[in-house]
């Protein structure tokens, strides 16, 4: 098996995460790109995992799966009530917590 | 009964009795000062017991406690004093209730309440207990630091019109130091380590490790900057003055009477016996600090308008001669230290105290809104012209004989410093004179003409309103003819009698038979000396090689 | 000598300082309770201290070796200090116990009339005591540490009393500068036990003047000249003199008992009694020549010029002790006859004062002579005593100064060489400059026109008042034949001094005597050409030559003073409240400042902005795994 294909995928996937958190301002655009850099990072944990033979890599995956949906929940609400308030969901909008 | 754990007891009570006071309802602040006084009182009475106990031949470090607290870095909870630290825990044991009583009608600005202010009295009361008796390097600096919190909340919360300023800068300047302190505790237990093959904080192992004369000027100097910074040595004094003049007059007795000795008390028990080659080679900068800052902080005294920040200056001169007292290594002029370090305590108390009696009555820190009090209020004159005749070590008080040993110990070894140290005596007559003379001396004038005297009962915070009136209206009362004035300061009342009287008696006590005490302190000085590699004498020195001419 | 423990009432003697500080206890815890009989407590502590005294005398008279000792208790005993409680009775300090509490119970007598009217009498009367037993406690103590206990003590008792009227700013800023300008002597005296203690271990006088001869000369004269300071200060003596004539703001008993008879003469009882030091180095004694020579010409001239009744006799004070000062600096000759001129001057010029006290009262506190005159007729008693007062201090024959000071000139030329020549020369001029001003002072007071102001109606003062007076007056007449002849205070003092070696005269002693008597009848002369003869105006004449000039600022002391010293001093003060406010607490909130100011700058960069927050962690990330790459492939 060639890791190196999982591997280029995971870091593409993650540069596109990263990218769209950097150039996006809809706060569920950036919150999905948050979610792509996390699977791809999984991808890469599950990749090695394999290679090597050992679970720890899977469990650790998991982990991350876990806490990603409850980072969903919290993150979502608090989306909700910016938009509540704001009448908008840009991220460039809630600026208010500076020096 | 030297069995009963009488150090721990003193930590603990005044804690306990801070949580009770906190706790009480707002309605019962009466209760809430009782309760202080009473507390404070139970720990003097546990300070006396302790000194019954103390056996003044007998071991070094006595009444000892010790618990093992964080095992792993060989931290102990471990209690104990040799004569020095018990006759700093008397210290705080008699000022303690003082301060309450003379804190006894203030009333708090604002929102806050007095039942707070009390039991910050009572935490730092406990803080002072734990710092003197503290046997491991460790728990020393966490009370060291932990002394912070209470006079924190005591200067920013129940100080003067600029009591933040003074409070932050107070806290930051300890804390600095405290930091520079803890890098060299870390660099102790690291040499411990290296060196005993298992790292501790106990004073006494400590005390055993030969340490590379590198290392110990490196540690020498953290320690050093600590205690320097809270026994302002010049350049590190200017938060004094600050804190000082800020502070509620009880709070400012505490800074300077008790929690500044922790200074110098440091420089005693942890710089010399510990790093005893860097204390030798150090000794000329720290005595050029010294004697600079007696003349220094002399001179700026006499250029003082305000009444604290003068006192406080003169501490400033004051804790140069006791440093000068420990850095000159002989028995004499260390025992001379220890001694002012005590009687300092109550001379610039008592100073503080009836400075602030005279604040209250005229509502003004500045000595330019004073003069002739002395013909209105004549208890009070005497009693500020005792406390200042102490300040400028009047033979018969107790000051007096504390210098005398400083200075007359001091030259032998360093007879230079110690000439221009004694010019420092003119200088302390000046400043003291100075101030009682426009105080108390010559025509009423100030706040004796003026119509509305504050009323006995408010607090210092009300100087700057008072100020302003001052300022304002009572010009036109200034110029009524002398026949319809009438002098309307009230001299001093049963309850500042009763506040003043135990220093009072102990300023003429301790000057006139110092000797208990001497012989208190003197084996631990001689066990000091001896640690830092000075004669601690006991021997006639010889006069026969001086030759003949 | 041999110092024997006290037995009998030697062994009370600490009862002479005990009963005055009682007093002074009693009456300052006891309040307004006290104010009635108060005053009589404080005399009657003080004339029983005076009898305990005489009776001490009697009993050390009668010891083989005069000199007894009490130990009361450890003062200080640490490491190589030991100094222990204890008072030393010997003839030296019998005299000054006898002159202390002797004159002392009279001035306490003369104030219960003086301070009748005075509110805060019993105040006086506790400080009078509290000086008292300061200055009893500086005479009778064993060792320099309990001397300068004493020697601050009655700094206090002087700073006290001269500020007594503290509602006028004079006197409180007189008494002030007492307090600091003895406290400049007392560095010295400090410094000189510091010294003592340093080279010989001990401060007692038994230890000191056991191994001083051990010492080194340089040494030696260093605390022989440490002493002189200090008791230049007590003294009023060049360089430290200004105070004492300011001092003459306090009430007068207390101008004649602490500044004429008693404080002040503690520099010579200082020197004389470190007469074993002394002994050891000639040239602080040279020092101590020149100081005394010097300040007893300064004393006589400035004399001459004032109008103020109490400031001629301060300066005449100044100039008496400058004698004192220069019998004891000529060595063993010397020290009996300063000890009697103390003595006697004791008796005069407390008299003298007292006197000045008694016209003061009767002119409503006027002390400008020029107001006087006249008044011979109306106080009588005052104008004898004070007559034979003024009589003993020029030194008129067969009177106190003239026995006295005659025996202290004699001993100057006796010193021979160019020296003595000039030593003596200068206590004649000054024995003629004194006639001089005291004649004028005699003249203007009590003879010629009456100048009072308006409403002035002068009467003899009462007798609890004039008692004191006569009894000093008789003292002024006798005490010099009594001290020089019948009872000789040579060889009562001899077991301190040791046997004075016969000196060759090198002036025959006749002459001194008639040559003084010439001299002193020519200064009373010229001061009846100038003051007698003619009238005196009431307001001072401004047009006057340099000199005169010079003498009415006291030869520019306070000028030199406040130049050299005050006003630098007070720049010194301002600049350094400057520098520290500035510099040392600049420093302090300049750091304070740039931590914040860089702290607030750097907080732009929190922009609020979460993407660029997210861009940070980004580079950050890149950063980091960069540097880790570099590493790694290093």
């Amino acid at each position: 098996m060639n890791i190196s294909n999982y591997l280029v995928l995971a870091a593409v996937l993650f540069t596109i995460g990263a990218v769209g958190v950097l150039v996006r301002r809809n706060a569920i655009v950036v919150f999905m790109c948050v979610e792509l850099m996390l699977n791809s990072v999984n991808l890469t944990l599950v990749t090695f995992a394999r290679t090597t033979g050992t679970v720890d890599g899977q469990v650790i995956a998991f982990f991350v799966m876990v806490v990603a949906a409850a980072e969903v929940v919290v993150g979502l609400a608090i989306i909700m009530s910016v938009y509540r308030t704001r009448r908008s969901a840009s991220v460039d909008d809630v600026n208010l917590l500076k020096y | 009964m030297a069995d009963f754990p009488f150090l721990l007891a003193m930590v603990v009570v005044p804690l306990v009795g801070a949580a009770v006071v906190a706790a009480l309802p707002p309605a019962r602040e009466a209760l809430a000062r009782q309760l202080t006084l009473a507390v404070s009182l139970v720990v003097l009475l546990l300070a006396v017991l302790a000194t019954v106990a103390f056996d003044v031949g007998g071991d070094r470090f006595q009444l000892t406690t010790s618990v093992a607290w964080i095992p792993d870095f060989g931290v102990d909870f471990a209690l104990g004093v040799d004569g020095i630290a018990l006759s700093m825990l008397l210290l705080v044991g008699v000022l303690v209730p003082v301060v309450v009583g003379a804190s006894w009608r203030e009333t708090a600005a604002g929102t806050r309440s007095m039942r707070t202010y009390w039991a910050w009295l009572l935490v730092l009361e406990s803080m002072m207990v734990g710092v003197f008796a503290a046997t491991d390097v460790f728990l020393f600096y966490v009370f060291f630091e932990a002394m912070l919190v209470p006079m924190y909340f005591l200067i920013g919360s129940f100080g003067g019109p600029n009591r933040q300023y003074a409070a932050v800068k107070f806290f930051l300047y300890s804390l600095l130091g405290g930091l520079v302190m803890l890098a060299s505790v870390i660099g102790l237990y690291v040499v411990s380590n290296s060196q005993l093959g298992e790292g501790t904080f106990a004073f006494d192992a400590l005390r055993q490790l030969d340490i590379d004369p590198g290392v110990q000027k490196l540690l020498f100097l953290g320690f050093f900057v600590a205690f320097a910074i809270k026994a302002p040595l010049v350049p590190f004094h200017t938060w004094l003055p600050d804190a000082g003049a800020e502070a509620p007059i009880g709070s400012a007795v505490l800074l300077v009477g008790v929690l500044d000795k922790v200074g110098t008390f440091g420089f005693l028990r942890y710089c010399l016996p510990l790093f005893p080659d860097a204390s030798r080679d150090l000794a000329p900068w720290v005595l050029v600090l010294a004697v600079v800052g007696i003349l220094y902080a002399a001179l700026l005294a006499m250029g003082q308008s305000d009444m604290k920040r003068l006192v406080s200056y003169t501490s400033i001169a004051h804790f140069g001669f006791i440093a000068l007292g420990i850095f000159a290594f002989s028995t004499e002029a260390a025992t001379g230290a220890v001694l002012y370090m005590v009687n300092h305590g109550i001379a610039t108390g008592l100073l503080f105290l009836v400075v602030g009696m005279v604040i209250v009555r005229g509502g003004s820190r500045q000595i330019r809104d004073y003069g002739g009090l002395a013909a209105a209020a004549p208890l009070l004159a005497g009693v500020f012209l005792l406390a200042g005749l102490a300040s400028l070590a009047l033979p018969g008080t107790n000051s007096f004989v504390s210098e005398f040993l400083v200075l007359l110990g001091s030259f032998p070894e360093e007879p230079v410093f110690t000439i221009i140290a004694t010019t420092g005596i003119v200088l302390a007559a000046l400043y003291v004179l100075l101030m009682y003379q426009r105080v108390f001396h010559g025509p009423p004038r100030g706040v004796l003409l003026r119509d509305d005297p504050v009323a006995e009962g408010s607090g210092p915070d009300d100087a700057h309103g008072a100020d302003d009136a001052h300022g304002g209206g009572a010009t036109a009362v200034r110029t009524a003819p002398a026949a319809t004035r009438s002098l309307r300061v009230r001299d001093l009342s049963r309850r500042e009698l009763a506040v003043v009287a135990p220093l009072v008696a102990l300023v003429i006590g301790l000057g006139v038979h110092p000797q208990p005490l001497i012989d208190l302190v003197t084996p631990a000085v001689e066990a000091t000396m001896t640690d830092v590699g000075a004669d601690p004498g006991g021997t006639t020195p010889a006069t026969t090689d001086e030759g003949t001419d | 000598m041999e110092t024997i423990p006290a037995t009998g009432l030697l062994g009370a003697s600490w009862l002479l300082i005990a009963l005055p500080l009682a007093g002074a206890a009693v009456l300052l815890l006891g309040g307004r309770r006290t104010d009635r009989w108060g005053h009589l407590l404080a005399t009657g502590t003080v004339a029983a201290a005076f009898v305990i005294g005489l009776f001490c005398t009697f009993q050390l008279s009668g010891l083989d070796e005069p000199s007894a000792s009490v130990d009361l208790f450890t003062f200080i005993r640490t490491g190589n200090l030991d100094v222990e409680a204890g008072l030393l009775f010997d003839p030296l300090s019998a005299v000054f116990v006898l002159l202390i509490t002797g004159v002392g119970a009279l001035i306490h007598v003369y104030s219960i009339g003086y301070m009748a009217h005075d509110p805060a009498r019993r105040r006086f009367f506790a400080y009078l005591n509290l000086f008292v037993a300061a200055m009893l406690l500086l005479v009778l103590g064993n060792s320099y540490v309990a001397l300068y206990v004493g020697w601050e003590g009655v700094g206090l008792a002087s700073y006290l009393l001269i500020a007594f009227w503290y509602t006028r700013p004079a006197a409180a800023t007189a008494a002030k500068k007492a307090f600091i300008m003895n406290r400049v002597g007392d560095v010295g005296l400090a410094l000189a036990i510091f010294l003592m203690f340093a080279q010989l271990g001990t401060t007692s006088y038994a230890g000191v003047f056991g191994e001083v001869g051990l010492l080194a000369g340089g040494t030696v004269t260093a605390i022989g000249l440490l002493l002189l300071l200090g008791a230049c200060g007590k003294s009023g003596q060049f360089p430290l003199q200004a105070w004492l004539p300011d001092a003459m703001e306090g009430p007068t008993p207390v101008s004649a008992l602490i500044h004429a008879a008693t404080m002040v003469t503690a520099g010579v009882y200082l020197i004389a009694r470190s007469a074993p030091v002394f002994d050891e180095t000639a040239t602080a004694r040279t020092v101590v020549l020149v100081i005394g020579a010097l300040t007893l010409m300064i004393g006589a001239i400035v004399g001459c010029a004032y109008d103020d009744i109490k400031k001629v006799l301060a300066y005449s004070t100044v100039s008496q002790i400058g004698y004192m000062f220069l019998a004891v600096g000529l060595g063993p000759v010397g020290y009996a006859a300063g000890i009697a001129h103390l003595l006697a001057h004791g008796f005069f010029k407390a008299g003298l004062f007292l006197g000045a006290g008694s016209v003061m009262h009767a002119m409503r506190d006027q002390v400008d002579m020029r107001r006087y005159g006249g008044l011979a007729k109306r106080l009588p008693v005052t104008f004898v005593t004070f007559g034979l007062g003024y009589l003993a201090l020029i030194g008129f024959p067969f009177l106190s100064g003239y026995w006295t000071k005659d025996a202290i000139i004699e001993a100057a030329f006796d010193r021979g060489g160019a020296s003595g020549w000039l030593l003596g020369g200068v206590a004649v001029l000054g024995a003629g400059l004194t006639a001089f001003y005291m004649t004028r002072l005699m003249l203007m007071t009590f003879a010629g026109r009456a100048r009072w102001e308006d409403g002035v109606h002068p009467h003899e003062s009462p007798t609890v008042m004039t008692a004191p007076m006569v009894v000093l007056a008789i003292g002024s007449v006798a005490a010099g034949f009594l001290l020089v002849e019948a009872f000789p205070l040579t060889e009562w003092l001899e077991p301190v001094f040791g046997e004075p070696e016969e000196a060759a005269h090198v002036v025959p002693p006749i002459v001194v005597s008639i040559g003084l008597t010439v001299v002193m009848l020519l200064g009373a002369a010229a001061a009846w050409l100038f003051v007698g003869r003619r009238e005196v105006p009431v307001t001072a004449p401004a047009r006057v030559s340099p000199v005169v000039v010079a003498a009415r600022r006291a030869l520019y002391a306070d000028t030199v003073n406040e130049s050299l010293f005050m006003r630098p001093g007070m720049w010194l003060t301002r600049a350094l409240v400057w520098l520290d406010a500035r510099g040392v607490d600049g420093v302090v909130n300049g750091t304070a400042a740039a931590l914040g100011g860089s702290s607030s700058r750097l907080g732009r960069a929190q922009t609020g902005f979460v993407r660029s927050y997210a861009l940070g962690m980004l580079g950050g990330a890149v950063l980091i795994a960069g540097a880790l790459l570099a590493v790694t492939s290093a």
